[in-house]
């Protein structure tokens, strides 16, 4: 009896795994679909041959220098910076929800993108900085806020409850402090820190799609490795201990790796709002129970920053809208929706 | 399955500077179910949880097979003795068959393979605890006695000797109350496992102790075979309530009524 139990066992582990597989796959699908879109649609139309001629010049040495600079100067760093950024936002909002048993516990929401913005505004209105200056100020405020959150809900341990309330007081007051900058900054100060507050891949540079690449290949490794951790983590912190899990160890891992993975996305596109939000919750759906879906939420993460991105270029003809305007608009409705589920059944999945 | 110790000596544990149990000496018998039982706030859910290493003591020490418990790899630790706390969480949406393979954590490595015999102890945990048929089911939709078991389940998927559980029959009906303590009972009496478990209801207690422990103010009062333990003076020094024990009918074990302000005439009129 007992081994044929084990076989179901096993093979209803399978299907799980199939399902999940599934899922991967349809998500890559949408998000080559997209690609190809956000490669061919433009102002300046370059039928699909010449941008597959274009893509592979470097290699054939075949070039049109005017072609090119659309293709491979524009349309492509902008396409892998939506991606890595999407991906990174969708991975480290689903570490927070899941590490904080709560589905509002995303880093836009929890503080650590406002101490980013708030860095942001200060070296623009107050420093006068620019550019890239302003990235390394947003990498740096974030990772102070971060680390001030814990700390101040570190009480021998950290217990979730403490890290959203705390995140959410954060927010507040960094919300006020970018306020205040603005009564006292100049208008077309004003007018450069709205644009970096909204988050946009209108200034996608190469360069920052190789530092959050970088990035990537560095902590990915390690999120292999802490997840893990989660499968004792996820079921309260006495039963992880009990289970042999490194409780404070895991947790801290996990938190760095994914303050890590907002502070470079925000630093590279700027707190493009929501995406971090919704991806998780999305995932989760797609996988329903059949893993914790955190591939998968890199993919959608990737995807909804990609659709909201190509929406905002190309939706208001003459009109190019910051990214954060598109994810903003979607992710607002999407918690409304999230919040009318969880009213109904009680709690939300 | 082996047979491992695990033992108290001078054994302080509290919470910041709160004292909750002092200098406690407690050998668990092996291949015996313990139940701890005690009045609110008596410190026999700390003591459990000094036990299972999941609260570290401010002095002596927890022995598991002689060595220190909170010395030893926490990972080796889950391989001998498994841990049921008061409230675990479940993930939403999980079902039970992937509930109760986390239990199989301390038994695969990094990159998580999964063998035959992960696959075999799943089912076999959920065959012990009757829930086989629900195996694809998630745990949300359970009924909180299902639950339970299914969080039992998870413990015993472990391969644990030692199985400590706190309060497990909490927040269930009578039924199920007696369905979990049957459980426990097989565990000892047919794979010889050592079980410790915490308890409110001290009847049940009794009827299933091979060793129970009473607890009072952090110290324990008194342990050994219920039937040797539990007088009306015990329980009246670790409850301070009055009472008269009979023998359980079914059971032969010690049956405590308690009295009570209203009822105390009528025991004078019955005795005097």
């Amino acid at each position: 009896m007992t081994l044929v139990q084990a076989t179901t066992i096993a093979a209803a582990r399978r299907a799980r795994q199939n399902h999940a597989t599934r899922v991967t796959l349809g998500l890559l699908a949408a998000l080559l679909v997209a690609a190809i879109a956000a490669m061919l649609l433009g102002d300046f139309p370059v039928p699909p041959e010449t941008v597959l001629q274009s893509l592979f010049s470097p290699l054939t040495g075949i070039s049109n220098k005017g072609v090119d600079f659309i293709v491979l100067q524009v349309r492509l760093p902008r396409l892998i910076l939506a991606l890595l950024s999407g991906a990174a936002f969708g991975l480290c909002g689903i570490i927070f929800q899941t590490l904080l048993r709560n589905p509002l516990a995303s880093p836009d929401i929890i503080g650590i993108a406002h101490g980013a913005s708030a860095a942001a505004v200060f070296c623009i209105i107050v420093l006068g900085w620019g550019g890239l200056s302003v990235s390394l100020g947003a990498f740096a405020g974030a990772i102070l806020t971060a680390v001030a959150i814990y700390l101040l809900a570190w009480r021998n341990g950290v217990t979730a409850y403490r890290v959203v309330l705390i995140g959410i007081g954060a927010a507040a007051m960094l919300s006020a402090i970018i306020s205040y900058l603005f009564t006292r900054a100049r208008l077309n100060e004003v007018q450069q820190a709205m644009a970096w507050l909204v988050g946009s891949l209108n200034a996608a540079q190469p360069a920052d799609s190789i530092v959050l690449a970088i990035t990537m290949v560095v902590i990915l490794p390690m999120l292999f490795v802490l997840v893990r951790g989660l499968d004792g983590l996820e079921l309260g912190d006495d039963t992880a201990h009990a289970l042999g899990t490194h409780v404070e160890r895991t947790r801290l891992g996990l938190m760095l790796v994914a303050v890590a993975l907002a502070a470079f996305a925000t630093a590279a596109v700027g707190p493009v709002g929501f995406v971090a939000f919704v991806s998780g919750p999305i995932a989760r759906r797609l996988m329903g129970g059949a893993g914790r879906g955190f591939p998968q939420a890199a993919l959608v993460g990737a995807l909804v920053m990609l659709v909201s991105d190509l929406v905002a270029q190309h939706a208001l003809p003459g009109t190019q809208l910051p990214t954060g305007v598109v994810t903003g608009a979607f992710g607002a409705t999407f918690l409304l929706w999230l919040l009318v589920v969880s009213g109904r059944s009680g709690r939300v999945n | 399955m082996r047979n491992h110790q695990l033992m108290a000596a001078g054994l302080h544990l509290g919470y910041a500077d709160r004292e909750i149990v002092s200098d406690l000496n407690l050998t668990i018998p092996s291949g015996k179910l313990t139940v701890i039982v005690g009045a609110n706030a008596c410190g026999k859910s700390t003591l459990l949880r000094g036990l299972a290493r999941l609260l570290s003591p401010s002095k002596g020490a927890v022995y598991l097979d002689g060595k220190p418990i909170h010395q030893m790899p926490t990972r080796e630790v889950a391989t001998l003795l498994g841990v049921l706390p008061q409230s675990p969480v479940a993930p939403d949406a999980i079902t039970v068959a992937d509930l109760v393979g986390r239990g199989r954590y301390p038994h695969q490595g990094w990159f998580r393979r999964w063998t035959p015999e992960d696959d075999a102890a799943v089912a076999e945990a959920l065959g012990a605890t009757d829930m086989a048929d629900l195996a694809a089911r998630p745990v949300d939709e359970l009924s909180g006695g299902q639950r339970q078991r299914v969080w039992i389940a998870m413990a015993l998927a472990q391969e644990t000797d030692l199985l400590l559980l706190d309060e497990p029959t909490t927040f269930l009906d009578i039924n199920h109350q007696v369905e979990v303590l049957d459980l426990l009972t097989d565990l000892v009496k047919s794979r010889g496992r050592t079980v410790v478990v915490v308890l409110h209801d001290l009847n049940l207690a009794c009827r299933y102790a091979d060793h129970i422990v009473a607890m009072k103010s952090g110290k324990i009062i008194a342990e050994g075979k219920p039937v040797d333990v539990m007088t009306e003076k015990v329980v009246h020094d670790v409850f301070n309530m009055s009472s008269r024990i009979v023998l359980d009918p079914i059971s032969n074990t010690p049956m405590i009524v308690p009295i009570g302000r209203h009822h105390v005439e009528a025991i004078q009129t019955v005795t005097g």
